[in-house]
């Protein structure tokens, strides 16, 4: 049992869970993730480590409330517990050791960048954040990301920092030169979208993929992604790829797979939590 | 009944019955579960021998001088006592030698293929029907896992030393029972939530249910067994690191990748491997439709392979509601890789057989879902490696399959997670481990077994490794084992 010791509201639908997890604080490194199940009769999701503390031997997950399991995770309040999550899984981020990097964070892919960008920045590479969201209140991790570098902030609506998609900002990062990695994190149109800004300016764009799985170990193969026409899979062979090569339409297609099963399992949810707060 | 004793006509005067009488009865069939009602449900299919047939084909036993079906058993149970004892009507006397010899009862006496080892070899076999040994000893099994509180509990000395075991599939239940037996405290590491491997995520309800593989993993954790559960090794931890916790290890892992096709088409929505199709629909409930964890329900489901992965998930898709679930497989019905019960079931069940057809395209739907397979018919050729004659495609002659779900079922590959992390632990070239005649790995106190080393098997091989494994570490733990292939390796190792 993993109780939860923090938890915070990041956005209106982003959660923050500080929970226990000592092992997998001590020697997960980032861009590694953890398979969480909540409790008996869970699903069994991956989810990012957004970060850890070794001493107190518990680890971060901010997860973003979309389907019935990812509401019943942010629904966890402090002193609950998640049954079981193992790890850390996937291949930690290969990092620069010097130069300028730019870590570019859609949403709660956000959480996902963050713990890249503390790394680099302890390696000593200039890192610019470019992170995004709807308006003002969808934006996540901006002070954690400053201790990294520079940030900037874009909103769609303008109601905070850039207007504009955060595109709009890497490509002027970009036309300004001397970047020698982009990391990119998020929404699949957006990854796809960054990737396809810096291919022409031929910088190296690593994303940071979110099949859908079920061991994370490579036993069940149903996390495969297309890169450079070859099947990989994210959970062992990634979860981080070179945007350039990977198949975005099919990824995002396969993240399909159960739409329907999980828009169904959402209004039940939702149902069921409605007549239990009555 | 719980003394374990027979009841009624059977314990009145079981005095053995002559040779000749004993030939004169018929083998008993297995009660089963009506194959049109089972294509639809997941409940068990075959139903268990009740007492009294249990005693009839128990009397079948010729009891041999020279007992074959013994050395026909990987795990060598000791077949005719625990049938005499059965005959006699001490039922406790029977699963006491029965749990002696095999630690996994009652899965054995579900899913081995008896027809292949103990039964293939019975004198009975050769003038008729073997005796039905796998009936048996699942009702044995099953009796003492109803009847716990008839056994004393273990008590063996402690002998102070602590094993690893990776994997709590049946290699590593087998050992973690053996090890436990002489006294030594076995923690199994298990990279998914709950134990059991291949049996709770691979192995289908309604040929071995859930809980009697719990039942057999809670007679391990109350005999002492820690179960160390979301510990992947290689991630969690690594094997040296457990090694140097540990006074011996036994790698059991499986054989934890899928083999795909490599045919266009393969990653379109409705394309499962069958590690994931079994996994969601077993392990995580999914048949049920209240689970959290969704599954395809195909209506047209075609499922690649011939062994019994596919027939588990041919006949899964037929229970999920498939109108036509039908078994694709390159080679003929000579060659099918299966059980002759599965198939037999599986053709009960309405599934169909595609033979000497092999998919050479997977096609889709504008919006990424399975369509249908493209084929091609097959022919026997010159027999290959295996000793098998090689499917040969047929020029000109494709065909498309419509279907909307496919399921690939052959067969899968070592998993480097735990090996790519071990720098002294020897590999073949196809990434399976190596062994000595002791199943010792080039390190010294791992052991290892089961389909790790193997490649795909089955679960009474894995236990046979278990088994085996289990008295050679313990003769390790004693300082009584020599270990060649270790001391290979460090003698070819360059001197630090």
């Amino acid at each position: 049992m993993h109780p939860i010791v923090a938890r915070a509201q990041l956005s209106p639908n982003v959660t923050r869970l500080v929970v226990e997890a000592p092992r997998i604080a001590e020697i997960r490194r980032p861009g590694q993730f953890v398979i969480v199940r909540r409790g008996p009769g869970a699903e069994r999701i991956p989810l990012t480590i957004a970060d850890v503390d070794r001493s107190a031997g518990t680890i971060t997950l901010v997860i973003q409330a979309i389907g019935k399991s990812t509401n019943e995770l942010t629904a966890l309040q402090v002193g609950d517990a998640i049954t079981d999550i193992a790890g850390p899984l996937g291949n930690p981020t290969e990092l620069l050791e010097s130069g300028h990097a730019v870590c570019v964070g859609g949403g709660v892919g956000t959480a996902v960048v963050y713990p890249i960008a503390q790394a680099l920045a302890a390696n000593g590479v200039k890192v610019t954040s470019v992170i995004g969201g709807r308006s003002k209140e969808w934006v996540i991790c901006e002070d954690e990301l400053r201790a990294a570098g520079e940030v900037i902030v874009c909103t769609d609506d303008g109601s905070y920092g850039r207007p504009g998609f955060v595109t709009e900002a890497l490509r002027d990062l970009c036309e300004a030169g001397g970047i020698d990695e982009v990391f990119a994190v998020g929404p699949v149109p957006m990854m796809r979208a960054c990737s396809e800004l810096t291919r022409p300016y031929g910088i190296k764009t690593t994303v940071s993929l979110n099949s859908i799985m079920i061991d994370g170990t490579g036993m069940c193969g149903g996390c495969r992604v297309s890169i450079d026409g070859k099947s990989q899979y994210a959970c062992c062979d990634g979860p981080e790829f070179d945007g350039h090569k990977v198949d975005f339409r099919q990824l995002a297609d396969r993240l399909n797979t159960y739409r329907e099963f999980e828009q169904a399992a959402l209004e039940r949810w939702q149902a069921a939590h409605a007549e239990a707060h009555r | 009944m719980s003394d374990g004793t027979l009841s009624g006509r059977a314990a009145e005067n079981r005095e053995p019955l002559p040779k000749k009488e004993r030939m004169k009865i018929q083998r008993g069939p297995m009660p089963e579960q009506d194959a049109m009602a089972r294509a639809r449900n997941f409940a068990e299919v075959n139903l268990g021998y009740t007492e009294q047939l249990a005693i009839i084909e128990a009397d079948r036993c010729l009891q041999c001088p020279k007992p074959y079906c013994i050395d026909g058993c990987p795990v060598a149970v000791n077949i005719p006592n625990f049938i005499r004892l059965l005959g006699e009507g001490n039922i406790k006397g029977a699963a006491d030698s029965l749990l002696g010899d095999n630690a996994l009862p009652c899965v054995t006496g579900r899913v081995c293929p008896q027809e292949t080892q103990c039964e293939q070899v019975c004198l009975r076999a050769k003038t008729g029907t073997p005796v039905a040994i796998g009936h048996l000893e699942r009702f044995v099994a099953d009796w003492a896992i109803t009847h716990t509180d008839v056994f004393a509990r273990a008590n063996p000395t402690p002998s102070g030393k602590k094993v690893a075991i990776i994997g709590s599939g049946p290699a590593g239940l087998t050992a973690a029972g053996e090890l436990t037996k002489r006294g030594h405290k076995v923690t199994i590491f298990e990279a998914f939530h709950a134990a059991g491997g291949v049996l709770i995520y691979g192995i289908p309800e309604f040929r071995l249910p859930k809980d009697i593989v719990q039942k057999e993993v809670d007679r391990l954790v109350a005999d002492g067994v820690e179960i160390q559960p979301n510990s992947i090794i290689g991630k969690t931890y690594t094997l040296p690191e457990l090694r140097e916790r540990f006074d011996a290890v036994f790698v059991a892992v499986g054989a934890g990748l899928p083999v795909f096709m490599n045919v266009p088409g393969e990653n379109l929505k409705g394309v499962y491997s069958a590690n994931e199709y079994l996994t969601r629909v077993n392990l995580m409930g999914a048949y049920n439709p209240d689970s959290d964890t969704p599954v395809l329900r195909g209506q047209r489901v075609a499922v690649v392979g011939g062994g019994n992965v596919a027939m588990d998930s041919v006949r899964t898709a037929r229970r999920l509601g498939a109108a036509e679930s039908v078994c694709v497989y390159r080679r003929s019905r000579t060659e099918l890789p299966a059980r002759i019960e599965e198939v037999h079931h599986a053709e009960q069940e309405g599934v169909r057989f595609e033979f000497l057809t092999a998919p050479v395209e997977v096609l889709g739907d504008e919006k990424g879902w399975v369509s249908g397979i493209k084929c091609v018919r097959m022919e026997l050729g010159e027999p290959d490696a295996s000793g098998r004659r090689r499917p040969v495609e047929i020029p000109g002659s494709e065909f498309v399959f419509p279907c909307d779900m496919v399921v690939v079922a052959i067969g899968t590959r070592s998993n480097p997670l735990l090996t790519s992390t071990s720098p002294d632990l020897r590999v073949t070239k196809w990434g399976y481990i190596e062994i000595d005649d002791n199943l010792q790995t080039s390190m010294p106190g791992v052991f290892a077994g089961g389909d790790i080393v193997r490649g795909a098997a089955t679960v009474i091989l894995a236990m046979g490794d278990g088994k085996k494994a289990a008295a050679n570490i313990d003769a390790y733990l004693r300082g009584v084992l020599e270990s060649p292939l270790a001391a290979a390796a460090e003698a070819a190792a360059p001197a630090h």
